[in-house]
């Protein structure tokens, strides 16, 4: 087996038997980066060179015999709107084309701090705002299954580059499904944490109360490994839940007995694919056989859910780009005759056509007259989504959905039809409006040997359990065994 | 006021800096001045992917004036965004309060000129961050953003519309600066901004019930700026009015070097701010305990203690006033007093010389520059009769400018009192020999006579004679 192709538990295992080397890592994904990054382009900024160094640097103290953490030296790939300070940090935006943030991120000093390299930058929809990466303002990235199809969104860089080997495992972001939805396209496990686990500070803020920076990985174990790092109090954040620390490796356990599993019905009606419904119907089956119960439930109000979350996220999202108006940093238009002008220019060439409609619809829902009728009746639907989950995990203890109504689809088909491109999220939104954890594992392919991913949902902070359950259902199936994505062109 | 069949309806907007060591948001120091830029980091500088945290210290600060100001303090209150464009504002929105603001329903009590009392109620007040400052045309053509004040801590005074006269607009102002000043939440120092006042103006017939459309008035720098403004706004009105014409809702600045006021923006623009709940901030919740802690650690206020000044030391309501309207005056006095056991004497060297030099010098009482230790010591040197009351006046000069012990200064300056009988009688022999004029006008009766023959022997000493001397030994001459 190629070194890119470990989980990064297995390359622990193999550092730990001395079979590998940290330089033989670094090594082996530069290659890797260097034959398929052209056919994916995931990357927008690319440290291999880097990388190689500081591992070496690493390794020489592991055989001077100091002590190290046991991620010292595991490279990871950065979704780029994650400020990495003295890397640019550009949000797949013409506005950040050359930004270079002065700070890092939260996240990215906890990364440091376990001696984790970061190998690069990675591709996304600008500003996050997008289902496919096709809106990226620099470069389309590919679906590794199928090169012509899209990896999904917005972190769709992350899931191509962790289905691609081009990096062992990395982090996205979700506002509405943008870590679940590429993950379950690309075949990849990703994680929305519970709102409030992970510190947002210094994640380029699209909604602010619908963010969360999350794992993407290539199997469950992973995942628990880099929610480990990831989460904790932060003083920066004060939206971020201060709780005692949890080690979620423990919840790597094979097994679901007496599991309750709610099955909700609206999320597997009209607009679901077919072959999706199937697989989803086979894995409840899996759980079933595992020993956990199943049944069917409802969720009314998630039918509002997606209405409710394109209000919530436009409206916040409209107020935290204001700042990128030109004057301290980012892009400045060299046209301006007055301040007016500097505003409108830099607004106008500096943002792509989906951010600057998610913008307009913002300020819309905000605006004077429209506000009741619009932003406060989402927050009331919000308030019910939460009462309804609330309901549903008295009963249950997580649930259990597709984690898009499709497999992956073709570039261009969805790009310039923004309604149909938003009904990619119906299936991930109601996480984020409650502020829920989901985890998306895949459960199958289809006919064309596309993924399927299935997605589970739980309580807040539950996210131990969902581990277990995902973590038992990946051992039965066994996928990683079963399919690899084939680059068809 | 030009016609008097008018009366003008004001309600002020007093936006103050609370003298908190951080900003609201983050740590940067909210020092006034330096470097342009060097108050900052990526957080008041609006970098991508900051979030606000919010300075506990500016909540208790906004308590305390909600306290002081007879506020109902919200147990539940929470921050919104007010979104706008402009360069001083480095993330297009301002994170103040819109529906639900940590204080309303207070109000200040302030005396009219006739000496009777009228509560001036106030909506509210709510916290919010300040803007930073824009440079115009220091370098070429274009604007400089200095973002050192963005972020410092704002306390958003409302009123109701229920000032009527300039005088009562003064006393509210002297009343509202005086209270922040006493429970030590804000400078409210005008000339660096930390103390801001917008007016809404409207005038109506007298007799008449409805108010009549406001202008909002801004950037007076000074109580001054102020009054005169508000005399230029309600004439303005008036004779908009008198000509059948109508008053227009709009935002007009005032211009201090012209006098007049301009209007801000056109219609075109109004505003839409679109405020909504900061979703990265939390909701402030306060208990019931922590409300009770900050009434309990409210200092003495302005009113009590002026009642004290009457009581205690038999001072008059309109010393106690003028002594109290600012806590470094009140406070001096009252160390003055405790050495000295004279609190009349010190309140008139207060009010009277001291009050007189700062206005001279445009100065706030706190630019005093001596010691309430000298000061008991000036006046007790007076009681001793080692120097005249003259001379004390000379010695406070002298304070202002070399603050040091009085004594000292005197010596120095050779300015003790001549007590000796032979050296004043020389002094009044000399006197009297001079003025017969004055001799022969106080045997024919008139009495002045005697003052100005003191007046001369103390311009002789160069007001060094002991007067009570003065006056005995000439009486005594005079009678011979």
């Amino acid at each position: 087996m190629e070194i890119t192709e470990l989980t990064v538990h297995e390359l622990q295992d193999k550092l730990k038997k001395k079979e590998i080397t940290l330089p033989e890592i670094t090594k082996a994904y530069a290659k890797r980066i260097e034959e398929k990054e052209k056919d994916v382009q995931a990357f927008l900024t690319i440290l291999a060179e880097d990388a190689e160094k500081q591992s070496t640097e690493i390794q020489q103290k592991v055989d001077k015999g100091e002590e190290i953490g046991s991620l010292a030296g595991i490279p990871i790939g950065i979704k780029d709107n994650i400020c990495t300070k003295g890397i640019k940090t550009t949000c797949a935006s013409k506005m950040l084309e050359n930004f270079v943030s002065p700070y890092d991120a939260t996240v990215m000093e906890k990364i440091k701090a376990e001696g984790m390299i970061t190998l690069g930058k990675l591709n996304m929809d600008e500003f996050a705002m997008g289902a496919s990466t096709e809106y990226s303002a620099f470069q389309k990235t590919r679906n590794p299954w199928n090169l012509n199809a899209v990896p999904g969104g917005s972190s769709g860089g992350s899931a191509a580059a962790v289905a691609a080997d081009l990096v062992p495992w990395a982090l996205g972001s979700d506002t509405g499904g943008s870590i679940r939805q590429p993950a379950s396209f690309c075949g990849v496990v990703g994680l929305k944490p519970t709102y409030g686990l992970v510190s947002r500070y210094g994640l380029v803020a699209f909604a602010s109360s619908l963010d969360q920076i999350g794992p993407i990985t290539k199997d469950v174990e992973d995942c628990a490994m880099l929610l480990n790092v990831i989460t904790g109090h932060d003083e920066k954040d004060t939206t971020s839940e201060n709780r005692e620390k949890v080690d979620y490796t423990k919840a790597i356990r094979n097994d679901v007995k007496g599991m309750r599993i709610g099955i909700p019905k609206e999320y597997f009606g009209e607009g679901i694919d077919k072959e999706v419904k199937e697989a989803l119907e086979k894995a409840i089956q899996t759980y079933q056989e595992l020993g956990a119960t199943v049944e069917e439930c409802s969720l009314d109000i998630a039918n509002y859910a997606l209405a409710t979350y394109y209000i919530i996220a436009c409206a916040e999202a409209s107020s935290n780009l204001g700042r990128f108006d030109g004057i301290r940093y980012g892009y400045r238009t060299p046209n301006y005759n007055n301040l007016k002008e500097l505003y409108r220019h830099s607004r106008s060439e500096g943002f792509g056509a989906e951010v600057k409609r998610r913008i307009i619809l913002g300020t819309y829902v905000l605006s004077s007259g429209y506000y009741d009728a619009y932003y406060k009746k989402a927050q009331q639907v919000r308030t019910l989504v939460k009462k309804e989950f609330e309901e549903a995990f008295q009963k249950y203890d997580f649930l259990l959905t597709p984690t898009a109504p499709n497999v992956a689809f073709e570039i261009g088909t969805k790009s310039n039809n923004p309604l149909e491109m938003y009904l990619a999220d119906i299936c991930t939104v109601s996480v984020n409006i409650a502020g829920l954890p989901g985890i998306s594992i895949p459960c199958g392919v289809n006919s064309k040997q596309m993924p399927i991913g299935m997605q589970l949902i739980g309580p807040k902070f539950s996210e131990e359990t969902l581990l277990q359950a995902a973590y038992t259902f990946e051992q039965k199936i066994e996928f990683r065994k079963k399919y690899r994505p084939e680059f068809k062109k | 006021m030009k016609n008097n069949d008018y009366e003008i309806v004001m309600g002020l907007e007093v936006h103050a800096e609370l003298s908190t060591k951080t900003k609201i948001f983050c740590s940067c120091p909210t020092e006034f001045g330096g470097e342009p830029n060097t108050h900052t980091c990526p957080i008041c500088m609006a970098m991508p992917g900051t979030l606000p945290v919010l300075n506990e210290k500016v909540v208790e600060y906004a308590v305390k004036a909600g306290l002081a100001t007879n506020c109902e303090i919200a147990r539940d209150s929470k921050n919104d965004r007010k979104n706008y464009f402009y360069p001083d504002l480095p993330k297009s929105y301002q994170i103040s309060q819109f529906d639900k603001p940590l204080c309303e329903h207070g109000y200040i009590e302030i005396e009219t000129g006739e000496g009777e009392k009228k509560k001036i109620r106030l909506t509210r007040i709510h916290i919010e961050e300040d803007a930073g400052k824009l440079n115009h045309n220091e370098f070429g053509g274009g604007s400089l953003v200095d973002l050192n004040r963005a972020g410092v801590p704002l306390i958003e005074i409302v009123s109701e519309p229920d000032l009527r006269t300039t005088e009562e607009v003064d006393a509210y102002l002297k009343k509202l600066k005086s209270i922040l000043e006493y429970i030590e939440v804000s400078d409210c120092k005008m000339q660096e901004g930390s103390f801001r006042a917008d007016v809404n103006v409207s005038v109506r017939k007298k007799g008449e019930e409805k108010y009549g459309t406001r202008t909002e008035m801004k950037n007076m720098n000074s109580f001054r700026s102020i009054i005169r403004a508000i005399e230029y706004e309600a004439d303005r009105q008036i004779d908009i009015l008198e000509e059948g014409g109508t008053i227009e809702q709009e935002t007009l600045r005032w211009d201090d070097v012209s006098g007049k006021t301009f209007s801000m923006r056109d219609k075109e623009d109004a505003q839409d701010y679109r405020y909504f709940p900061d979703p990265d901030l939390v909701a402030i919740r306060l208990s019931e305990e922590y409300i009770q802690a900050m009434k309990e650690s409210l200092p003495e206020l302005p009113e009590s203690r002026k009642q004290r000044y009457i009581e205690e030391y038999g001072l008059s309501q309109k010393d106690s006033n003028l002594l109290t309207a600012s806590k470094y005056l009140s406070n001096l006095f009252e160390e003055a007093e405790a050495i000295c056991k004279s609190p009349k004497a010190v309140a008139n060297w207060l009010l009277s010389d001291v009050s007189r030099i700062l206005n001279e010098k445009e100065l706030e009482p706190d630019a005093i520059p001596f010691t309430a230790e000298q000061l008991a010591k000036m006046i007790q040197l007076i009681e001793k009769g080692t120097i005249s009351s003259a001379i004390g006046k000379k010695v406070i000069t002298e304070l202002f400018e070399n603050p040091k012990d009085p004594e000292e200064i005197i010596k120095e300056k050779g300015w003790i009192q001549i007590s000796d009988e032979g050296a004043i009688g020389e002094v009044v022999k000399k006197v009297l020999e001079a003025n017969p004029q004055s001799i022969a006008d106080y045997k024919a009766g008139k009495d002045k006579a005697l003052g100005f023959l003191v007046g001369q022997a103390m311009k002789e000493t160069k007001g060094k004679a002991n007067p009570q001397m003065l006056n005995k030994m000439f009486l005594e001459e005079l009678k011979k």
